[in-house]
């Protein structure tokens, strides 16, 4: 899943001010599950944003609402009664939502409530891990499970660097090392071998380096007539 | 030969090899390097020059490189997968070749976060080991990556580095054989204090018959003082420093005296281990003790 986390209070303030129509928009997805941008952490900016003006006096009016998924505009558009009485939209789901909302509504500002940081997984409550760095050709069945595009910090195809002591990450000594988990998880799994061969240099034509990426599933794309006669 | 270097021409020959290092500096003057150069020329074959080391910007290898040539001094061009991608690496190394640097040593690099630059997007297009693929196949088939043909191929002597000190241990000489199965001509480990570990490193090494594929340069550094000793042992990842020898820094009533002692006995175990063709003596910040370590050692002259 997508992980996020919020904005400081201050940046949000300031992309906001002026403003006395603010929708707060969260997503019930990904960052409702990372506790970043869910129907609470909605409630609770909003909360944030309305004591504030309270503080200050101002007028402000803050409707909260919490969408299924914000990366999908069939949800999104079932917002525009809302997002027409505000003159802001505060979304709280992670960048694509942002943009989602932004295509479905041009007219009006929609601005990051949130930081967008990874795609990855919860370890424990209150700790997430990235896991995929999206490289477009994933190399997983060569290393034993653990991306090293995501979780080397150097994102190292052919073993750790020089840097890796005591399973720790030279980086930051609260960090594992992914090749030393690499190494781990394919001891276990009785398949050393595969480190033994050389991963030349990789195509990064499927990552982000060949510009943004676009995928077209030719069997599910309708063709004119089929989206004339409005078939599902 | 594959590049004629003098480096290669004395580890081919069988002799026991010096390399050293020259710090760049923080500087767009060259006359830092040309001094240090000048003093240390007869000291040694060859002299790395680091490529923003610590990620701390520097002037650049390539130009330190071609400065340490003109002084007479046969340069170690040291080229990391941080800051340049596959483009720039490759032209990097025509480039060199095309100045006349006759070794490259290709590295991961340390980390941005370790420097001056921490904000810095890193590239790692290539790691070391597809470093050494391409250059290796720049050199050996005149093609750059992808199969291009090149007017003139690069005249290169291609180095790695080895850490024996990092983990997982059981990994480390798998991670040598892929770099020699890559193309590195030498190697170059990190620095050497706790010789135990080096031992079982080198026979691991020697089991899978590495040591007769490439040449095999210990790493020594000689310590100034026991903080040093202290420093290395506890926040430099990948190193491996014996209580011994803090104690005996701590101990000694001249430190820097000490450390070159240390260093000094260092190499003459090294120059025991079979499979060692080399001492590389990395003196950062301290380069003049260098003529001194190799006099008392017995390493020169040169030629």
């Amino acid at each position: 899943m997508i992980i996020a986390e919020r904005k400081d209070l201050g940046q949000i303030l300031k992309m906001v001010e002026g403003r006395e129509r603010v929708l707060v928009a969260g997503c019930r997805s990904c960052v409702s599950i990372c506790h970043a941008g869910g129907e609470k952490e909605v409630a609770t900016l909003a909360e944030a944003l309305r004591l504030k003006a309270e503080q200050e006096r101002r007028a402000l009016s803050v409707t909260e609402v919490t969408v299924e998924r914000q990366c999908e505009k069939e949800w999104v558009r079932e917002l525009a009664p809302l997002v027409s009485g505000s003159d802001i939209v505060l979304s709280m789901a992670c960048g694509v939502g942002v943009q989602v909302m932004q295509e479905a509504y041009p007219d009006i500002m929609i601005v990051p409530g949130l930081n967008t940081s990874n795609m990855g997984a919860p370890e424990e409550q209150g700790i997430y891990m990235e896991k995929c760095g999206g490289c477009g050709d994933c190399v997983l069945h060569l290393t034993g499970g653990i991306c090293p595009v995501a979780r080397c910090s150097k994102s190292l195809l052919n073993g750790p660097c020089g840097g890796s002591q005591d399973g720790r990450c030279e980086v930051n000594r609260d960090l594992p090392c992914g090749w030393d988990q690499i190494y781990h998880s394919l001891e276990r799994l009785g398949r050393l071998d595969l480190l033994e061969g050389n991963i030349p240099p990789k195509n990064w034509l499927p990552s982000r380096s060949g510009g943004p990426r676009r995928i077209i599933r030719a069997s599910i794309v309708q063709g004119e007539e089929e989206k004339a006669e409005g078939k599902p | 030969m594959k590049a004629g270097s003098k480096l290669e021409a004395v580890l081919e020959s069988g002799r026991f090899a010096v390399t050293t290092e020259i710090g760049p500096p923080k500087s767009a003057s060259a006359e830092p390097i040309r001094k240090k150069a000048r003093t240390l020329r007869e000291c040694a074959d060859a002299f790395n020059l680091t490529d923003n080391q610590t990620a701390i910007v520097r002037l650049s290898s390539l130009a330190s490189s071609a400065v340490c040539l003109q002084e007479g001094a046969e340069p170690v061009m040291q080229m990391t997968c941080r800051d340049r991608n596959r483009i720039a690496m490759q032209s990097d190394l025509l480039g060199a070749s095309a100045l006349g640097i006759r070794n490259v040593l290709c590295l991961s690099g340390d980390h941005q976060t370790f420097g001056n630059q921490k904000e810095a997007k890193n590239v790692y297009d290539l790691d070391s080991v597809q470093q050494l693929m391409v250059f290796r196949q720049m050199r050996d088939l005149g093609q750059v990556w992808g199969g291009d043909v090149l007017e003139e191929r690069p005249k290169v002597f291609l180095g790695a580095a080895a850490n024996p000190f990092a983990d997982p241990f059981e990994f480390r000489v798998a991670r040598l054989a892929k770099k020699v199965n890559a193309g590195a001509d030498f190697i170059q480990t990190q620095a050497i204090f706790d010789l135990d570990r080096f031992e079982r490193f080198m026979a691991m090494v020697r089991e899978r018959g590495l040591d007769r594929r490439t040449h095999i340069l210990a790493g020594v550094i000689p310590l100034r003082s026991a903080n040093a000793a202290r420093y290395m042992k506890t926040k430099v990842s990948g190193m491996s420093v014996p209580d011994e020898v803090v104690d005996r820094m701590k101990g000694a009533q001249d430190p820097k005296k000490e450390g070159v002692r240390i260093c000094e006995e260092t190499i003459e175990r090294l120059r025991a281990v079979p499979g060692v063709h080399g001492v590389h003596i990395m003196a950062i910040g301290w380069e003049t003790i260098v003529p001194t370590i190799v006099q008392e050692c017995g390493l020169v002259p040169r030629s």
